[in-house]
């Protein structure tokens, strides 16, 4: 039972591989399970840019033949699923897992057991969508599986993607809860609502969008479910069900997650801005508020992707309308970060550059986002690569460039080394210059008329040129992606042992070691201010008070129990795909289905009362 | 966390207002089912017009609703601001979610 | 605060499912928990709505239902939310038997409810051949009203578990929590019930 307090000791050994898998497969610490959620991303990021990849060759020149029509429905509805399910949100939660805790003074989440379940649902989730490539082919309706496409689709592509996200989403759903209730009841003394840092500020309220949205994705994925796999007729016009269903189920979960997707990037950047400006963040209460009004905002939205499908003029403005108000809050949000820069003493490394790349990039996005809001021209925008620019400006120039941004920020107390400086500018260059090229292009592309999701185009249209260097940007910024890699390889091997605090930080995480110990802090500091630590350096003697005298730290116990389930689930979810073909495979349904239900039985009689560090054990470790 | 233990028995205080609490959830259980009994009447006799049947029995769930929140889940007492803020905030989506489906369903 | 205290306190106070730290998270979790379930209920109802007139030439709702059982159920149900407030106030005054007690009730009217909704199903498929796949009016009564049973059938199997494991310990800062959120969840339940009923059965009879 107790794993967890050896763990301190025998830290600086070596320890064998077994030992270390064993570690990470039963760890509820919520560092390493952001280790798991990142390198579980990167993976799945990987296997997406080679998706992306096999999309632009098909289309460097006119009428290639370099992949069938048919994998090419699979490899850009896969692209898709993949990027948003398995790497974005991944590395997002695990960017929250890691820092969140740190920045509000715990010393884990509130439920480290669910934090371990959401994780392995993830990897597992994802292991399962992606094995469909091996067993017949992969899912090719579209990441949106429209239906009747996804109900009618040859094959047992489309049963993976709905059962692989049926688990990741379940996996989603745990942590949002899980970071709400850590938020609220586990901040250290003198922490308040109003001095909690940006990155938490956007970790709660996303947490809160992932809490409403994605049980409509579980249930329009139950629902395509039962209609595949059990004869239910909710999306068969003949037996009077009705396919748009599907589309309000999917966008009202759908819009809310594109949100879910840069509100956690916004409070990273918000950090980079302050940090390297070395000044306080410009309009902090603007900015939690901006941050509010974009959630609220994005519930109320989702049918601007459904402009075309005949919902009627009102219902149409309405939601134009409600698009459009969403600019405001954004533009906010912009202002303030270069208002924040604006006079401050700015440093401009590799963490700063994404940050101040993102802005344009952004802009660009959020511009195109008003113009396809607009009902009208969206019937010519519709289904055309303009609308690819528009979600790529926003989705990479956010989301992507703001995950590098902050693992750039946060690797040395992720991982306990910075990365090297060099190879991040090589990396921030060629990413930006290749993304530009990539999507900047694509915009004339479609206002010309090329339709996304095409297999080919025909020559002498006028779209030769485009697409040759919107191809040549993809490699580029593959490149981009190889250089980080080799990056934190390299550092890895040959980096030093990352400083406690090696950007002269302002807030609560750069007060542990990097990587810090599991249990973060011997004793609990005592907060001030917002910006504590700038606080401390500046009124104090540049360390957190603590809150209270040296005692014994109580912390969670490690647990299989997690890893088991999520493999329960995992059987059950091939029993559930092919139980169709033969009814055998009931067995592994129910067989899957009993393995999680005794996990959780187990779990249930159990005490799990988990462990006590004494005062003497932290007493004895260095200073 | 709980060294505080002893200053905060069980008091005659504490058994009364315990008490005092059951009443009234007894009380709002009555209410409850007389509200039930209200709406299968309604139904049953099939005396009133369909638009205001419809209107009335969504009022007398939304009512019943409310007891069992704020009676029986005791969502009016001390330390439920965040509970009521998330059920407040689900039920918009909920409602947001239900007028999509029903009233922005092209047929 | 030790282990021993936690399982074996001499002293409880006076909310014991709200005195630890566990305690507090538990209740919160569950609270969101439900507003997620709001979510999902409310996306479960709006298919129901958008495909409740699409029988495809199947039975329709004014033909299928019968008010009488759905009152028994509602009643059944109602009641069991009822003593399942009997449980937790039981508990407040730290009597862990009769807490027991009413629990058991709770799981008893559980489980009749459940039975009376099985006889339902059956009654339907067998006597007018309504079953999941004959109209998406019948996919989607049998998922909404199915989910509703389901959470049903997960609660008394929660309850089951809780009470057998419980049931020579007594009362603690332990298990108290985990007692609260499940009454918690059974009243949820309930509240679903109530719309199930006026949007399903209710709604279904007017037309």
């Amino acid at each position: 039972m107790s794993i967890a307090v050896s763990e301190s000791s025998v830290k600086a050994q070596k320890r064998s591989i077994g030992a270390v898998l064993w570690d990470y497969l039963t760890t509820v610490d919520h560092l390493k399970i952001a280790h798991l959620y990142i390198f579980g991303g990167a993976f799945f990021f990987i296997l997406g840019g080679i998706e992306a990849l096999i999309i632009r060759i098909q289309l460097l020149v006119p009428e290639n033949d370099f992949v069938t029509a048919g994998f090419y429905n699979e490899v850009i509805t896969m692209h898709g699923t993949t990027m948003i399910f398995l790497a974005a949100m991944p590395i997002l939660l695990g960017l929250m897992n890691a820092i969140m805790p740190l920045q509000i003074g715990a010393r884990d989440v509130a439920f480290p057991f669910l934090n371990a379940l959401g994780v392995w649902l993830f990897i597992l989730g994802g292991l399962l969508l992606n094995l469909s490539w091996f067993f017949g082919g992969a899912p090719d309706a579209g990441w949106t599986a429209y239906a009747p496409l996804s109900t009618t689709s040859p094959g047992h592509g489309v049963d993976y993607y709905v059962m692989g996200l049926q688990l990741a989403g379940a996996g989603t759903l745990m942590s949002g809860i899980n970071f709400l209730v850590t938020i609220i009841n586990m901040r250290a003394p003198g922490m308040t609502y109003m001095r909690m840092p940006l990155f938490t500020w956007t970790t709660f309220i996303t947490s809160i969008l992932i809490l409403f949205a994605f049980p409509a994705l579980t249930v329009g994925l139950f629902l395509l479910q039962f209609d595949r796999m059990f004869g239910a007729a909710f999306f068969d016009v003949a037996l009077g069900g009705n396919t748009i269903i599907w589309q309000h189920l999917f966008w009202i979960f759908g819009h809310p997650e594109v949100y879910i997707l840069i509100l956690p990037v916004f409070g990273a950047f918000s950090e980079i801005f302050s940090t390297f400006s070395k000044k306080r963040i410009f309009g902090y209460t603007s900015m939690i508020f901006a941050t509010m009004l974009i959630a609220f905002l994005g519930f109320m939205v989702w049918a601007h992707h459904m402009f075309t499908v005949g919902m009627g003029p009102i219902a149409n403005t309405i939601f134009s309308v409600a698009t459009m108000a969403i600019a405001v809050p954004t533009g906010i949000k912009i202002f303030n970060w270069l208002a924040t820069m604006w006079g401050g003493s700015v440093k401009l490394n590799s963490a700063m550059m994404w940050a101040i790349g993102f802005i344009p990039s952004f802009t660009i996005g959020g511009m195109t986002g008003i113009m396809v809001a607009t009902v009208a021209a969206d019937y010519q925008y519709h289904d055309t690569y303009f609308v690819i620019a528009h979600f790529h400006y926003t989705i990479v120039g956010g989301t992507v460039m703001g995950i590098f941004a902050g693992l750039t920020y946060w690797w040395p107390k992720i991982f306990g080394r910075v990365l090297n400086e060099t190879l991040g500018q090589i990396t921030f260059w060629t990413f930006f210059i290749g993304f530009h090229m990539t999507f900047f292009i694509q915009h004339f592309l479609g206002l010309m008329g090329m339709p996304r999701r095409y297999w080919v185009f025909l020559e002498d249209q006028g779209l030769d040129t485009g697409n040759l260097i919107s191809s040549i940007g993809a490699f580029l910024m593959a490149v981009g992606v190889i250089v980080f890699i080799i990056n934190a390889i390299y550092v890895w091997l040959k980096g030093e042992k990352a400083a406690n605090d090696p950007w002269d930080g302002r807030t609560l995480e750069w007060t542990t070691a990097s990587p810090p110990e599991h249990y973060n802090w011997k004793q609990t500091p005592l907060i001030r201010g917002l910006d504590c630590l700038w606080l401390e350096k500046t009124e104090g003697n540049g360390k957190m008070i603590p809150a209270h005298p040296l005692k014994d730290i109580h912390m969670p116990n490690g647990s299989i129990l997690p890893f088991i389930m999520s493999v329960g689930f995992f059987i059950a979810g091939l029993g559930f795909i092919y139980q169709t073909d033969n009814k055998l495979w009931y067995i592994a349904l129910f067989g899957g289905m009993a393995i999680s239900l005794l996990a959780m039985l187990v779990r249930s009689v159990q005490d799990d009362l988990g462990h006590y560090i004494t005062k003497e054990e932290l007493k004895g470790e260095a200073e | 966390m709980t060294e505080n233990t002893n200053t905060n028995q069980l008091t005659d205080y504490h058994k009364q207002k315990n008490k005092e609490e059951m009443k009234r959830n007894v009380i709002s259980f009555a209410l409850m089912i007389v509200s039930t009994i209200i709406a299968f009447a309604i139904v049953a006799s099939g005396v009133m017009d369909r638009i205001f049947a419809v209107f009335l029995l969504f009022i007398l769930a939304t009512v019943q609703v409310a007891f069992q929140f704020f009676y029986f889940m005791h969502m009016k007492e001390k330390g439920h601001a965040l509970p009521a803020v998330m059920i407040i905030g689900g039920t918009w989506a909920a409602f947001l979610t239900v007028f999509g489906l029903v009233a922005a369903v092209w047929w | 605060m030790n282990h021993d205290q936690l399982l074996n306190p001499k002293s409880l106070p006076h909310s014991p499912e709200k005195a630890t730290l566990e305690g507090k998270n538990k209740f919160l979790g569950l609270w969101f928990f439900l507003g997620g379930e709001t979510v999902l209920f409310a996306s479960l109802f709006g298919t129901f709505i958008a495909l409740r007139n699409s029988t495809a030439g199947g039975p329709s709702s004014e033909e299928l239902f019968g008010l009488e059982l759905v009152f028994i159920m509602t009643v059944l149900l109602l009641t069991s939310s009822l003593t399942s407030v009997y449980a937790m106030y039981h508990m407040r005054n730290h009597d862990f038997k009769k807490m027991q007690l009413w629990l058991g009730i709770t799981g008893l009217l559980g489980l009749s409810f459940l039975g009376l909704e099985i006889y339902e199903f059956t009654h339907y498929i067998t006597e007018y051949g309504f079953t999941f796949r004959s109209s998406a009016f019948g996919s989607a009564f049998y998922t909404l009203v199915g989910f509703h049973g389901g959470h049903v059938t997960f609660g008394i199997a929660w309850l089951i578990v809780i009470m057998i494991r419980n049931a020579r310990r007594g009362l603690n800062l332990y298990n108290a929590p985990k007692f609260n959120t499940f009454s918690l969840y059974w009243h949820y339940i309930d509240v679903v019930w109530v719309f199930v009923f006026t949007v399903v059965y209710l709604m279904g009879k007017v037309g």
